[in-house]
C-alpha cells in the first residue's frame, strides 16, 4: 500500500506538486494522468525519492519512505521509464540483474531470476541474455526495461510513460503483458501517462492531475461518468466518453436472453468491441459464447447503448 | 547574516596567503645568469607601500573567499592586479642599485602566483558574467591598453625582461613582425588553397579519404623535423629555378618555415571545410536544387554561408597553432620570437626566454579570444536570422 | 581483399619501424645520398633504440599523469559538489589551449631546470587539455534516461560513476587520450632543445650539422610511431564504442 499524505514540491517558490493526498491499495494499478507539466512525473519520482518533497509524507506499507537512505529505498522499488534507459554497455542479462546484484544476491539466484523473467517476457535467455540492448528491437528493449524493474521482486513498481515510445500494436501487447504479470506477482503499480485511453484500460483507479493539483482520484467508470470538473471532462474527451465507458465492461455482463444470427462473440470481449462489430455489420444483435464455446445469449445495440451512458 | 564561503575562493585565498607571506615577491641577481636571491613583499618595497600591498592582497583574498556580489569580485580582482602590476615596477626600481647595469630584478614565484590567483578570480567573474562576444573583445582591448600604458610609461623598465628588451629593441620588433608575417601569411595561403581543396573533397568523394589521410600524416611529423626536411627541396629550388632565389626562396630561413606552417595549416582548413559542407542540411540543399539553382549558385548562396562558422573554427585552430609553431622557425633561421626563446635557452638566460615566450602566448591568447568572438557572432547571427 | 590492405600496410610499417630502430645500419645506403662531405648517414651519437624507448617513456609518463589528473578533474566538476567550477574549468581549458608548446616548455625551464623534467611538464600540461575536454563532454552528455534508470535502480553516486558513467564515457575519453598522445609524441621532440633525451636529439643534431639524413630518420621514426599508436588507439576506441551500439566518431 502506498499512502501519499499532503505532498508538496516547490521549485523556487512555484508549486509543481501542490498538497496531493491519495492512497494506492495493495495489488492494484493506479494511473496518474495529466498534460505535460501537470506534476505527475514529479509526484511519481517523490515515491522513490528521486525527488525529495518540500512537505508531506509518503508511506510504503505503513513505513515512512524516508526511514531508509534513498538508494536503499530505490532498490526495493521497481522503476521503469520511457525509452527504457537500458545500460548500453551491459548485456540484457546484466541489465536485468542490476538491482539483485546491488542487493548482493548470489550468482545462482540472480541467474535463475533473470531466466525466469526473460522466459516470462518471451525472450529466450540463451539467445538474448548475452546480447547488448542495441541489438534488440524497440519492443524487446521495452520488455527488458520492465523485466529489469521487476528483477528484485519489488512490491511496488513505478512506471513513467513506459509505453510512450512504442508503436500502437506493440504498445497494446506490452499493456496486456503488464496486466498479466501484475496479476501473477500481485505487484502494486503506479503508472504515469498522458494517454487517457491507456489510463482507462490499465487503471484500477485513475488520478487526474493539472497544475500540480490532484483534481480527481476515482475508479475509471466514476471518472468517465462523473468528471469532477471541466478539465477532467476535456481530458476524458466528451466524444470518446461513451466508448471508453463501454470498454470497461465485458460482453458477458451485457448478455440478454435470446439468440442471433452469425458468428458468436466471446463473453470476455469488451462491450465496446461488441458495439463496434454490431455497428459495422449493421446487425441489431450478436450471439455470445462462453469460454467453453457454449452460447450464453445475445447482445443488442439497444442494450449496449443504454450501458454507454452513466448509470 | 551568516558568512558563506565560495569554493573557488577557498583555493584562491589559500594561494594568496601562501604567495603573499611565504613566497618571494621579487628576485635580485647580480647579473643576468647567476642564481637569484629572494625578496619578500616587505623587503622589496618601502614599508608604507609594502603594507599597502599586503592590505590590498588580504582584502582581495577575503572578497574571493566569501560569497560576494560579482561586481565586488570584479573590482577586487582588477584593483589587485593593477596594484601588483604597478608595484612590481616600483620594486624593480628600488632594488636596482644606483648606476648598476648588470643587476637584474625579476618577479619571483610569489608574484606569479598572486597574478595567477587573481587572474583566476577575474576569469571566474568574466565567465559568470557571460559576456557578449563584442564585450569580450572590449575587455581584451582594455587589458591590452593598460599593459601597453605601463610599458610605455617606463614603470617596468627596471625589470629584467625589459632590460633584455632594451638591449635588443630593434631586433625584437623585427622578429615580432616576422613572427606575425609567418603565422598570418601561412594561414592566408592555407585558406586560399585549403578551402577550394575542401570543396573539391566534398564534391568528389573518391578524393576525400586520400587527401585527409595525407594531411593527417603530415600533422604527425614533428614540427622541427618537417622544418628541417624542407631545407633540401627549397635549397634545390633556389639553386635551379630561375628567379626563385631573387624572390627570397632559400634553403634555410623563412621559406621552409613558411611552407611547413602552410602544410600544418592545411588539415584543419580542409577538414573543417569538408565537415562544414557535409553539415549543410539536406533539406536546404534539396530546396535549392528544387528552385533551380545551378551547382555554383548552390555553393555560394546556400552551402558556403551555412558552412562558414565551421570553416572559421578551422581558421581559429590554425591561427593559434601557427602562432605557437612559428617559434620553431628560429631553429632553422626563420626568425620570429622563437629566436629569443632558443637564444635564452642556450645562454640559460631565462629573462630572454620570457622575452620570446610572453609575446607569443599573448598573441595566441588574443587571437583565440578575437576569433572565438567572431565565430560566435557569425553563428548567433545566423541562428537569429533563421528564427 | 581491399579491407585487408590498410591492416597490411600498417603491419608493414610496424615491421619496417622495428627493423630500422633495431639495426639502422641496414638502411645506410638509402640515406647515404642525403649526406654531404662524407658525414655519417645513421645517427652515431647514441642508439636509436634507446632514444626511441626514452621518447616513448616520456610520452607514456606524461600521458598517464595527464589522464589521471584530467579525468579526476572532469569527474570533480561534474559532481554536484564541484558544479560551481564547471564554467570556469571550461574557460581555463579554452585559455590553456592557446599556450604554445614551445612557450610552455621554455617557461618550465626556469622552474625545474634542463632535461627531462621541463619536457614532462610541458607534455603533461599540453596533454591535459584534450583529455579533460573529452572527459567533460562525455560526462555531461550521458543519455538522460540511462542516468535516470541508474538512480532509479538504487545505485549510489559512487556506483553510478564506476558502473555507468565512466564505462559509458570510456570511448570519448579514449579519443582524448589518442589526441593527447599524438600531440605529445611530436612535442616531445622539442624537448631536446632543453636537453631531454628524445628522438628530437637526432633531428636537432641533423639541423645543427646540416645533415638531412639525421633529420629525416628522426622525423620519420616519430611520425611512424604516431601513425601506429593513433591507429591502435582508434581501434580500441571503435571496439569500445561498438560494444555500446554507438558509432565511433
Amino acid at each position: 500500500m502506498i499512502e501519499i499524505e499532503g505532498i508538496t514540491k516547490r521549485y523556487n517558490g512555484t508549486a509543481v506538486v501542490d498538497d496531493v493526498s491519495m492512497i494506492v491499495e495493495p495489488r492494484t494499478i493506479a494511473v496518474i494522468v495529466g498534460t505535460s507539466g501537470s506534476g505527475k512525473t514529479t509526484l511519481l519520482r517523490m515515491i522513490n525519492r528521486l525527488v525529495e518533497p518540500t512537505a508531506g509524507v509518503i508511506k510504503l506499507d505503513g513505513a515512512d519512505n524516508r526511514s531508509l537512505p534513498g538508494y536503499q529505498l530505490r532498490r526495493s522499488i521497481g522503476y521503469a521509464i520511457q525509452g527504457h534507459g537500458l545500460f548500453p554497455h551491459r548485456t540484457v542479462a546484466q541489465n536485468i540483474g542490476t538491482v539483485p546484484l546491488l542487493l548482493g544476491w548470489d550468482k545462482d539466484r540472480i541467474k535463475a531470476r533473470v531466466e525466469e523473467l526473460m522466459t516470462l517476457y518471451q525472450l529466450d535467455p540463451q539467445a538474448y541474455g548475452p546480447r547488448y540492448p542495441h541489438e534488440l528491437s524497440g519492443g524487446q528493449q521495452q520488455r527488458v526495461g520492465v523485466a529489469r524493474a521487476l528483477a528484485a521482486e519489488p512490491n511496488v513498481l513505478l512506471m513513467d510513460e513506459p509505453f510512450g515510445a512504442l508503436d500502437p500494436i506493440i504498445r497494446t501487447k506490452a499493456q496486456e503483458d503488464l496486466l498479466a504479470i501484475q496479476k501473477r506477482f500481485g505487484t502494486t503499480i503506479v503508472l504515469v501517462t498522458h494517454d487517457m485511453e491507456e489510463a482507462v484500460h490499465m487503471g484500477d483507479k485513475i488520478a487526474v492531475m493539472d497544475a500540480g493539483k490532484l483534481l480527481q482520484y476515482a475508479r475509471p467508470a466514476e471518472i468517465l461518468a462523473r468528471p469532477a470538473n471541466g478539465f477532467v471532462e476535456t481530458l476524458v474527451g466528451s466524444s470518446e466518453r461513451p466508448f471508453r465507458l463501454l470498454s470497461l465492461g465485458r460482453v458477458r455482463d451485457a448478455v440478454e436472453p435470446g439468440g442471433a444470427e452469425g458468428e458468436a462473440i466471446p463473453g470476455d470481449a469488451s462491450q465496446r468491441d461488441a458495439l463496434a462489430e454490431l455497428l459495422w455489420t449493421g446487425r441489431p444483435a450478436l450471439p455470445v459464447k462462453g469460454a467453453d464455446g457454449k452460447p450464453l445469449g445475445r447482445v443488442t445495440v439497444e442494450g449496449l447503448v443504454k450501458r454507454a451512458r452513466p448509470a | 547574516m551568516t558568512l558563506r564561503f565560495d569554493k573557488l575562493g577557498v583555493v584562491i585565498a589559500a594561494i594568496v596567503a601562501y604567495a603573499a607571506f611565504a613566497a618571494p615577491f621579487a628576485t635580485f641577481r647580480a647579473n643576468r645568469i647567476v642564481p637569484g636571491q629572494a625578496r619578500s613583499v616587505l623587503e622589496a618595497l618601502p614599508a608604507a607601500l609594502g603594507t599597502l600591498l599586503l592590505a590590498i592582497l588580504i582584502i582581495g583574498g577575503i572578497v574571493a573567499l566569501l560569497r560576494t556580489p560579482l561586481v565586488l569580485r570584479l573590482a577586487a580582482s582588477v584593483i589587485t592586479l593593477a596594484a601588483l602590476a604597478i608595484l612590481i615596477g616600483v620594486a624593480g626600481g628600488l632594488l636596482t642599485p644606483a648606476g648598476n647595469t648588470f643587476a637584474r630584478i625579476a618577479p619571483a614565484s610569489g608574484f606569479w602566483l598572486l597574478i595567477f590567483a587573481f587572474t583566476l578570480l577575474l576569469a571566474d567573474v568574466l565567465t559568470r558574467l557571460d559576456l557578449s562576444p563584442s564585450a569580450r573583445v572590449g575587455v581584451l582591448a582594455v587589458a591590452a591598453l593598460a599593459i601597453g600604458a605601463l610599458l610605455v610609461s617606463g614603470s617596468w623598465d627596471s625589470l629584467s625582461i625589459l632590460k633584455e628588451y632594451a638591449s635588443r629593441a630593434d631586433s625584437f620588433w623585427a622578429e615580432g613582425s616576422k613572427h606575425i608575417t609567418l603565422a598570418l601569411g601561412s594561414l592566408a595561403a592555407a585558406v586560399v588553397a585549403g578551402v577550394p581543396l575542401g570543396i573539391l573533397c566534398h564534391r568528389v568523394e573518391a578524393l576525400r579519404a586520400g587527401v585527409l589521410n595525407v594531411l593527417n600524416i603530415i600533422q604527425t611529423i614533428p614540427s622541427i623535423a618537417l622544418f628541417g626536411l624542407l631545407i633540401a627541396p627549397l635549397g634545390w629550388i633556389a639553386a635551379h629555378v630561375p628567379g626563385a632565389a631573387a624572390a627570397g626562396i632559400r634553403g634555410i630561413g623563412t621559406a621552409p618555415a613558411f611552407v611547413a606552417l602552410f602544410l600544418y595549416s592545411l588539415l584543419p582548413v580542409v577538414a573543417n571545410t569538408v565537415v562544414g559542407l557535409a553539415g549543410v542540411p539536406r533539406a536546404a540543399n534539396d530546396a535549392a536544387r528544387g528552385m533551380g539553382m545551378t551547382d555554383r549558385q548552390r555553393l555560394f548562396d546556400v552551402e558556403f554561408p551555412l558552412a562558414f562558422p565551421v570553416i572559421l573554427t578551422g581558421i581559429r585552430i590554425v591561427l593559434v597553432q601557427n602562432i605557437g609553431l612559428a617559434t620553431i622557425a628560429a631553429l632553422i633561421g626563420g626568425g620570429g620570437f622563437g629566436v629569443f626563446v632558443f637564444q635564452g635557452v642556450g645562454q640559460t638566460a631565462m629573462d630572454l626566454v620570457l622575452l620570446g615566450a610572453v609575446p607569443t602566448v599573448a598573441l595566441a591568447f588574443a587571437a583565440a579570444i578575437i576569433l572565438d568572438a567572431v565565430i560566435e557572432m557569425t553563428s548567433t547571427k545566423r541562428r537569429a536570422d533563421s528564427e | 581483399m581491399r579491407a585487408w590492405l590498410p591492416a597490411l600496410l600498417r603491419l608493414a610499417l610496424l615491421v619496417l619501424l622495428v627493423v630500422f630502430i633495431a639495426s639502422p645500419g641496414w638502411f645506410e645506403p638509402l640515406l647515404r645520398p642525403l649526406t654531404e662531405n662524407g658525414a655519417p648517414a645513421i645517427y652515431n651519437q647514441g642508439s636509436l633504440l634507446t632514444l626511441t624507448l626514452l621518447h616513448l617513456r616520456t610520452v607514456l609518463v606524461a600521458t598517464v599523469a595527464a589522464t589521471i589528473v584530467a579525468v579526476a578533474l572532469a569527474i570533480l566538476v561534474t559532481r554536484p559538489a564541484g558544479a560551481e567550477f564547471l564554467p570556469l574549468s571550461r574557460s581555463l581549458v579554452n585559455i590553456g589551449q592557446t599556450f604554445p608548446p614551445v612557450a610552455v616548455l621554455a617557461l618550465a625551464v626556469p622552474a625545474v631546470g634542463f632535461g627531462e623534467k621541463p619536457t614532462l611538464i610541458a607534455l603533461f600540461l599540453y596533454g591535459l587539455l584534450p583529455i579533460f575536454e573529452n572527459a567533460l563532454t562525455a560526462l555531461t552528455t550521458l543519455p538522460g534516461n540511462v542516468m535516470e534508470a541508474a538512480r532509479g535502480a538504487g545505485m549510489t553516486g559512487w556506483q553510478r560513476l564506476m558502473k555507468v558513467e565512466l564505462p559509458l564515457s570510456a570511448p570519448v575519453i579514449l579519443g582524448g587520450i589518442r589526441l593527447s598522445v599524438v600531440i605529445s609524441l611530436a612535442t616531445a621532440t622539442i624537448g631536446s632543445t632543453v636537453a631531454a633525451k628524445t628522438l628530437g636529439e637526432v633531428i636537432i643534431a641533423g639541423l645543427i650539422s646540416n645533415n638531412l639524413a639525421f633529420v629525416l630518420q628522426g622525423g620519420l621514426i616519430v611520425a611512424a610511431l604516431a601513425v601506429l599508436i593513433y591507429d591502435g588507439l582508434s581501434a580500441i576506441e571503435r571496439y569500445a564504442a561498438r560494444r555500446m551500439g554507438r558509432e565511433a566518431e
